[in-house]
């Protein structure tokens, strides 16, 4: 299974294409918030852009902090996403090491599923789906 | 039936109180420009000062803003210190999103606070800190201290602000946007200085249900649009070189001000073009919040501060307009030096074109024994950068005399200390034009006196015949084009896309069937609201002149036409009498 990398984010132009485009698609929302990726600016835009997103963990600890299994582990890393599950406890956004898990005002999570929705629109070709190496993708002891 | 009013946030800061008005009709008034007029004919005082502190200091945006590709502008209304009439400038950044999501079609600054202050406009968050400890601080350090006084929404949320100029009540200060954007023209900047607003925050943290009520025809037509954007050859052009790549075009047919427009080519022109700048200083370029095409042109500036290689280095934007008026216009033929003047103007928050303009004036008043040395301080000549950067410091901060009467414009200035027939001044200090004749009447005439107020440069590139009746049909046509695009709010990047049809398709995706069917007569109307605001605000088209040294100008077409110019103004101001004319209703009601 492929992933979302933003790796190339130092073209970013900061035109949040990939976030409006994320939302609009996936979570059919009209905003650049609750989207599985969004861009901040580092401090002022002359130190440029960096993405928010999920790195694709295996084991994920937002799925470990998931009470219901509405986060659950999706093979080759990162979550699959049951809304219906969900019982908005927030503890997701927390557990995530990279603040990739957003909650709206509902504390209803708002993750990328790793589906690259988002790359064509990125006019800078900063984003890329691509396989997650197999010596990464569980780390320490897993890997033996 | 959908709610098509407009939501409205008016702060007032005399009371640190603001109210949130259900105002207008989307139907009626758009957004963008109909919407900042509308709002000024009900909250402005059209007979007080622009410095009245009730004056009303508006940002609004359109109906379409945020829900497809370059519908990414905010336009400001307002009293202008310049003429003192009804005015509007525009911007991108990431204001407009900024709106957007933070849920207000426009922001409305209102009354006057006791100290200086940021105010701070959220989804849930209306408020104001004390910013008077950053009264007199320059443009990017002011941008710097409110990106930690105001932490949070970082990447969603936009600050505008002003310089010096601003606070000295310049006629020409901007308010800068998000670094690299500004409220140029016509002294925005001043009105939030008088108002006593150093800077002002909105952050777009609210989240919104998609427009419309079919989310999957709304994302395909998106996606169209999208890619119609960033595919044709057209963007290519805004993207690429950018802007700047008309320098050499312009020297070329003999239109690019030079030397305060003694000039209109020059030899040295290679120094500033826009290959140049691409080539030796372009190191990225960004965007206005949800445009894919990022035509906003970065260079580096690499100063020399001390023997021995100590650099510092900055970022600069740079497009057409700014290389023309601290590059050719005074005679600084060099890439490098021109972003330093750039940097300059930046950071005392002054509108480049007028400033640079301005210097022109100076410089050749100065040349010509009208001012004096003690007057202009610096050695003014042209091509002497280091001069004209220091120059730039005197005007930002009105530093004597003459620097004030400077900073109040080319016109101001030149009818105090002489030398009207060299001061390029068509309404405002000139933009970067020397076409001909329809330019020349189109901005001293047009409603923003600027260039893209109706696409006059460009006819004038083409063979026409000279006839005043069509040009100022023309005019007419083409600033109502205009008008549906500012009211939306497009980028005017984007109008070779955004053509009727498409624009009829998007008002219906988001629910607006009404609109896209009266989407003429709507523009019309608002067409001419703005021009009853700016005759209501004491404009008299009749009152203003062409200096001679525009009638002295040559391009490739030859020699200046005195009957032709003349003619057409008087055709442009019957058209623009029509056009402002009050309405029926308004007659009987007074
Ligand atoms: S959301 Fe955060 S914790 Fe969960 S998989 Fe992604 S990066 Fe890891
Ligand atoms: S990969 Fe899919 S879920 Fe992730 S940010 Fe892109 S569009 Fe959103
Ligand atoms: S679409 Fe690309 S260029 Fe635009 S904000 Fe996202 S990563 Fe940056």
């Amino acid at each position: 299974m492929k992933i979302l990398r933003a790796s190339r984010m130092d073209r970013c132009i900061g035109c949040h294409s990939c976030s409006l485009a994320c939302a609009r698609q996936v979570h059919k929302k009209f905003s650049w918030s609750t989207a599985g990726i969004r861009i901040k600016s580092s401090g002022g835009i002359t130190t440029g852009f960096e993405a928010r997103l999920c790195l694709a963990c295996d084991p994920a600890p937002c799925v470990t902090a998931c009470p219901t299994g509405a986060f659950s582990q999706r093979k080759g890393g990162g979550v699959l996403v049951k809304m219906k599950l969900c019982i908005q406890c927030g503890k997701c956004a927390p557990a995530c090491p990279v603040d990739a898990v957003y909650l709206d005002e509902k504390d209803q999570p708002f993750v990328c599923i790793h589906c690259g929705r988002c790359v064509d629109f990125c006019p800078h070709d900063c984003l890329e789906m691509r396989q997650k190496q197999d010596h990464v993708r569980q780390g320490g002891d897993v890997n033996g | 039936m959908a709610d098509t009013a407009f939501r409205v946030c008016i702060v007032h800061l005399d009371r640190n109180k603001a109210d949130i008005v259900s105002f207008g009709d989307k139907n009626v008034h758009i957004g963008g420009s109909g919407l900042a007029a509308a709002l000024f004919e009900t909250y402005g005082l059209p007979t007080e000062p622009w410095s009245h502190p009730d004056q009303p200091l508006i940002f609004a945006i359109g109906c379409l803003t945020g829900y497809f590709p370059l519908m990414s502008k905010v336009v400001c209304g307002f009293k202008s210190p310049h003429h003192d009439q009804y005015a509007e400038s525009h911007a991108g950044g990431r204001l407009a999103l900024a709106m957007r999501f933070a849920g207000y079609d426009a922001v409305v600054l209102r009354g006057k606070a006791k100290l200086p202050v940021a105010v701070h406009v959220a989804a849930k968050i209306i408020e104001t800190k004390d910013a008077n400890y950053l009264w007199g601080a320059n443009a990017l350090t002011t941008g710097r201290v409110i990106r930690r006084a105001f932490p949070g929404a970082s990447g969603h949320r936009s600050i505008l602000r002003i310089g010096p100029a601003g606070e000295t009540l310049s006629a020409y200060a901007c308010i800068n946007v998000d670094t690299f954007r500004h409220f140029g023209r016509l002294g925005a900047g001043s009105v939030m200085g008088v108002k006593n607003v150093k800077a002002l925050v909105i952050s777009g943290d609210g989240d919104q249900d998609l427009p419309g009520t079919d989310s999957k025809a709304y994302a395909k037509l998106f996606k169209k649009v999208y890619e119609d954007m960033t595919a044709t050859e057209m963007m290519r052009k805004y993207h690429d070189l950018g802007t700047p790549g008309n320098v050499a075009p312009l020297n070329a047919l003999k239109s690019l001000p030079t030397r305060n427009l003694t000039q209109t080519d020059d030899p040295e022109m290679e120094g500033i073009s826009g290959e140049t700048f691409a080539k030796n200083l372009l190191i990225r370029n960004t965007a206005c919040a949800g445009c894919p095409v990022g035509c906003i042109h970065v260079g580096m500036l690499r100063e020399q501060f001390q023997d021995e290689h100590r650099f510092q280095i900055r970022q600069v934007a740079y497009d057409y307009e700014l290389i023309f008026a601290l590059g050719a216009m005074i005679g600084v033929m060099n890439a490098s030096d021109c972003l330093a003047l750039m940097d300059e103007v930046e950071k005392q928050g002054l509108d480049a074109m007028s400033a640079g303009v301005a210097l022109a004036w100076a410089t050749e008043a100065y040349q010509k024994g009208l001012l004096t040395r003690e007057q202009v301080e610096e050695d003014l000549a042209f091509g002497n950068t280091a001069a004209y950067k220091e120059a730039i410091w005197c005007l930002g901060h009105a530093k004597n005399e003459f620097y004030a009467d400077l900073a109040k414009g080319v016109a101001h200035a030149a009818a105090k200390y002489g030398g009207e027939d060299f001061a390029c001044v068509l309404g405002q200090e000139m933009a970067g034009y020397a076409t001909g004749e329809t330019f020349f009447a189109s901005q001293s005439l047009s409603f923003r006196h600027s260039h893209l107020d109706t696409g006059a440069y460009g006819y004038d590139q083409k063979k026409h015949d000279k006839d005043p009746v069509k040009a100022t049909a023309y005019f007419v046509e083409d600033e109502r084009e205009r008008v549906l695009l500012t009211s939306l709010v497009s980028c005017l990047f984007a109008r070779g896309v955004f053509k009727k049809p498409l624009l009829a398709e998007c008002l219906r995706a988001v629910g607006l069937p009404e609109l896209a069917e009266n989407m003429d007569k709507a523009a019309e109307d608002m067409q001419r609201l703005r021009w009853r605001m700016r005759l209501a605000t004491g404009y008299e088209p009749e009152k203003t002149t062409i200096p001679k040294r525009f009638l002295e100008v040559q391009t490739w077409a030859g020699k200046m036409d005195p009957v032709y110019l003349e003619n057409l103004r008087q055709s442009y101001i019957t058209a623009i009498r029509e056009l402002g004319a009050p309405l029926p209703e308004e007659e009987k009601q007074d």
